[in-house]
């Protein structure tokens, strides 16, 4: 047996485990940025990429600080982000609203739901002139537009998350006699947060392309009329600035959702 | 208080999940209920809370249950069911919020259940910063702030590892040396169910019946690991439930 050991070959065993565990390593998506950017400041520079095809990130910089200089940005961005606040909000508040009480009563649910299928696959822009002949040309009508968009996928996300709750919570409340009304409002609303919040980085991405659609389609100042300008008049700088700028308004909305869901929701495993 | 449960059957669609079960649950003792898988035993206590309705018999109260109990018939569950998001102290003034006790009167009742089961450290703690043993603690004390007439525990250890189990089995004898309470235990484990048990009722399989109902006398605090009269009582319940768990087993799951 001994003599035998000696001639086996030895070996530690291979690793075979590991991954599949994301980890946070926020200066990755900085550098992919930064690196994008810089390939394609240095392939316009050298001309591989020709001024046809993108424009330099340095000029769209500069046409940035032309525009903040000028005042202009601020022109433009209040009224998107006012339009933005209200429309979203009114949306989403409506669609928690909905959600919660699909999620809490059948009758509801059997009435709704379809309804709601039936208007979730609406591209909401093509409803466009119907808002206006409604509410007229003004913001009421791309208030609106934002809303109709925002509301039926936070309705799906929040009585999917009100089903989600846990029915073994919601019977230990009614096993200490807790009142119906304490049981939605202490077991089924903060139990159901969580798919609420990530509805609404859904929610919110979908108001931020509603918002630039209606801009476009009527109005003066606004983040979708100064695209829509710099789009006609194949000014790629400014459209890049406009684009530019929409990213990182949706990068601000969900690092928003972001900190509520760490504030909020710092209980989760 | 006592309950008796009055010739209780009850079905799940055509499904007869138990029949003509009765039983007296007098005060101060503690029942066991064990039984095959799928015998209903988390059923009944079900039944006898209130949380289900039988299909046939009822649950009757006997007498008033006392004046300061706030939920007479209380559960703990087997998978704790504490809300994450409180803390421990948010959780036990859960149960009291809604029976409008609150402030300074919620602050003796937590204090007090907490140091009766060892937790008075941990009362900021979150579910998520304790340990399976911790949680059903939590869930105890959350059980004895409403002072209940009759305690329901359904299957309370079978989710703890065997150590953690032992401890919290000395925890709940200890409780109960210090101050009798009435509670229907149902588990699986025929060691927990003579330990704990005044009385064991066996279930047979599906559809559940009352096989056989075994007292156990030594007093609870003397019931000592290993002791040879709850090992051949054990046995006895073992010899009683084997054919039942082996058929039980073999059947089709269609619920």
């Amino acid at each position: 047996m001994s003599e035998a050991s000696k001639q086996v070959v030895q070996k530690p065993v291979d690793f075979r485990g590991g991954g599949f565990a994301p980890q946070s390593k926020t200066w990755v998506g900085f550098l992919v940025f930064v690196l994008l950017i810089g390939f394609i400041e240095f392939g316009t520079r050298v001309g591989f990429i020709t001024s046809l095809t993108l424009p330099k990130p340095s000029d769209v910089f500069a046409t940035f600080v032309d525009l903040w200089k000028s005042g202009l940005l601020w022109k433009h961005l209040i009224p998107s982000i006012s339009r933005l606040i209200i429309g979203a909000a009114m949306g989403a508040s409506i669609g928690i609203g909905v959600g919660v009480l699909i999620g809490l009563f059948s009758l509801v649910r059997a009435g709704l739901v379809p309804l709601v299928a039936a208007i979730f696959p609406i591209p909401k822009i093509a409803l466009l002139p119907l808002f206006v002949i409604w509410f007229g040309i003004d913001e009421p009508s791309k208030y609106a537009l934002i809303a109709f968009g925002t509301f039926t996928p936070t309705v799906v996300a929040t009585y999917g998350a009100v089903d989600n709750v846990d029915r073994s919570l919601i019977r230990m409340g009614q096993s200490f006699s807790l009142s119906w009304f304490s049981i939605v409002t202490k077991i089924v609303l903060p139990g159901a947060m969580p798919g609420i919040l990530s509805g609404l980085r859904i929610s919110l991405a979908i108001a931020i392309i509603l918002l630039v659609a209606a801009e476009m389609l009527g109005a003066e100042y606004g983040i979708g009329a100064y695209i829509l300008e710099a789009g006609s008049l194949y000014d790629l700088e400014r459209l890049f600035v406009g684009v530019t700028i929409l990213s990182i308004l949706g990068v601000s909305v969900s690092a928003v959702i972001g900190m509520f869901e760490n504030k909020f929701l710092d209980w989760r495993t | 208080m006592d309950l008796r449960l009055e010739d209780i059957g009850h079905h799940y669609g055509d499904m007869e999940i138990m029949q003509g079960i009765n039983l007296e649950i007098p005060a101060g003792k503690i029942i066991c209920i064990v039984g095959p898988s799928g015998c209903g035993k988390s059923t009944l206590l079900r039944l006898i809370g209130g949380l289900e309705r039988p299909t046939v018999g009822q649950v009757v109260q006997l007498g008033e249950p006392p004046e300061d109990s706030i939920n007479p018939l209380t559960y703990v569950f087997q998978d704790f069911a504490l809300l994450p998001w409180r803390t421990v102290e948010g959780n036990i003034s859960l149960v009291l919020e809604d029976h409008g006790i609150r402030g300074s009167k919620a602050d003796e009742i937590i204090s007090d259940v907490l140091a009766r089961t060892k937790l008075t450290d941990f009362r900021k703690a979150l579910p998520k910063q304790l340990s399976g043993g911790m949680k059903q603690r939590v869930a105890i004390s959350r059980a004895l702030a409403v002072k209940p007439a009759v305690m329901l525990m359904d299957e309370p250890l079978s989710a703890l590892d065997s150590q953690t189990r032992e401890l919290l089995m000395d925890d709940l004898i200890g409780l109960w040396t210090r101050e009798p309470f009435t509670a229907v235990y149902v588990t699986h484990n025929l060691n927990e169910a003579v330990r704990l048990g005044h009385s064991i009722v066996v279930l047979s399989r599906r559809p559940g019946r009352i096989r056989e109902i075994v007292d156990v006398k030594i007093p609870l605090a003397d019931r000592e690991l290993g002791d040879p009269e709850l090992e051949r009582q054990q046995k006895h319940l073992w010899n009683l439930m084997r054919d039942e768990a082996m058929a039980a087993d073999k059947e089709l799951i269609n619920v």
